[in-house]
């Protein structure tokens, strides 16, 4: 069974076992603006909660986006370095950007449900 | 985020209205996208029209007897030699020749000229300008306008839909159409277009006219910014500044020969000096390989991993189709073609001297 999760940070992470596919919201896609560019990780790279996971460029700007628990990538979207736009048309869908393999689960508890998110989003 | 020193655009209703995301820059709120997004209103702008809210831009009216003279000691600028009408691209320079401001000064009258200047340098721009007044018969008078642009290649009809007619108007020239109106064939796209400053009731009635027109679109300043760059337009603070020159800016076009020896110019004994000399760094097209923007601010290197320069404008081009920036290389490494290297976050990436524009201007020269 899947539950998603949100963080303050406008990513969202869908939890199958102790996998977790990690994207923006649709919401922090729309701030960013059209990207152009989507710097991915390797597999097996190791994240702290609070690293700098992925680095998603629009026209203007780059961005951080930031790992929401600890663990060890599994998986990056390689759609993205041909269609960066995917983040853009489809963020909680196809434009999904790494999976990793959650350290501690125990983290998951401090992230927001959609009710939450929506709230925080406002 | 609006803080208390940030001015609100006169039209910012409009632009609320359209739906705009704000930022802060040179002192305003700007809408920085619409919902199109900057990808659609840069490719916009090029196959029909664009519209800017440029009113964080300064127009000023030098006038009197001593207004050429003041304009030829403040810029390396030969006033006299203009045309009624004639527009020009200039700067104000320091004793050092460093840029203050680029400008552009149209001729209006015998004694009478119009100053464009940058929003984030007006306020130093109009100092100096008084300052430097105080030794010539002439004055100078700050406007209080809204300012448009209306930039891509069916600017022209779209215009004359509205009941504003161009005919005879060329690439850089202007002219006052009506009572406080100031208008120019110009812009900062590459694209044929106008710059029209005129009363906020005027530009309320004339903006009404242009929205109804399916061919015209709001333009952001994030697609203003895109645009300059893939016209190798530079941008006062990033790309040129007090600390660069337009020896190694590559502007010297716009600084007419004899000028250079017999002006009366501030910052011309030190021009001559750089151009003796030979400009040490220049600013070129810089190319990233890859899909990668290379922003301002990163350092440049050469194969050997020795210090470059730095990139002082970068994105990514929607009509280019490929990342975009300028910045300044040593001369050595200045041909379009040079490999030099940027440092990416920890990573090296290639990027060749490119020449500038990246998309070619298709400017309406008479």
């Amino acid at each position: 069974m899947t539950k998603t999760y949100y963080t303050e940070d406008h990513e969202w992470l869908r939890v199958e076992g102790d996998i977790a596919t990690v994207g923006i919201t649709d919401y922090a896609q729309e701030q960013l603006g059209d990207l152009v560019f989507v710097e991915l990780p390797e597999a097996g790279r190791k994240l702290a909660k609070g690293d700098v996971a992925v680095v998603v460029e629009s026209v203007k700007a780059a961005s951080d986006v930031y790992a929401p628990l600890d663990g060890e990538i599994t998986d990056a979207n390689a759609a993205l370095s041909s269609d960066p736009a995917l983040v853009n048309s489809a963020a909680t869908g196809e434009g999904w950007l790494w999976k990793m393999k959650i350290a501690n689960a125990g983290q998951l508890e401090g992230l927001m449900d959609e009710a939450g998110y929506k709230a925080h989003i406002g | 985020m609006t803080g208390d020193n940030t001015h609100n655009l006169p039209l910012a209703d409009l632009h609320s209205a359209a739906g705009a995301r704000f930022g802060a820059f040179a002192g305003w709120n700007m809408p920085l996208t619409y919902p199109a997004g900057v990808m659609k209103e840069h490719l916009h702008t090029r196959e029909h029209v664009g519209l800017f809210d440029i009113s964080h831009m300064k127009l000023f009216v030098v006038s009197g007897p001593g207004a050429a003279d003041l304009l030829n000691r403040a810029c390396p600028l030969d006033s006299k030699a203009l045309e009624l009408r004639q527009s020009k691209y200039t700067f104000f320079l320091t004793e050092a020749a460093g840029i203050i401001d680029d400008l552009i000064i149209t001729r209006l009258g015998d004694e009478r000229f119009m100053v464009v200047a940058n929003a984030g340098n007006a306020a130093t721009d109009e100092a100096h300008l008084r300052d430097l007044a105080k030794g010539f018969d002439a004055t100078v008078e700050p406007l209080d306008r809204v300012f448009i642009a209306i930039q891509g290649p069916e600017a022209a009809e779209v215009l004359a839909k509205a009941g504003i007619v161009t005919d005879g108007l060329f690439f850089m020239q202007g002219l006052e159409p009506r009572a406080n109106w100031f208008m120019s064939r110009s812009g900062y796209t590459g694209e044929d277009g106008f710059e029209i400053g005129l009363p906020e009731a005027d530009a309320r009635e004339l903006l009404g006219k242009l929205l109804g027109d399916e061919r015209v679109m709001w333009i952001g300043l994030a697609a203003r910014d895109s645009l300059r760059l893939e016209a190798g337009l530079c941008l006062h603070g990033n790309d040129i500044t007090p600390e660069t020159d337009p020896a190694g800016a590559g502007l010297m076009w716009a600084i007419p020969k004899d000028l250079r020896t017999e002006g009366t110019f501030i910052g011309r004994a030190a021009l001559a000096k750089i151009l003796a000399d030979g400009a040490v760094e220049k600013r070129v097209g810089l190319k990233p390989e890859g899909r990668q923007p290379v922003r301002s601010g990163t350092q440049l290197f050469d194969a050997d991993g020795n210090p470059a320069g730095r990139v002082t404008s970068g994105g990514f081009g929607p009509s280019a189709g490929f990342p975009v920036a300028m910045g300044y290389v040593p001369a050595s490494l200045s041909k379009a073609g040079t490999r030099v290297f940027a440092d990416v976050r920890g990573t090296r990436v290639p990027v060749d001297v490119h020449s500038l524009p990246f998309t070619q201007h298709r400017y309406r020269k008479g």
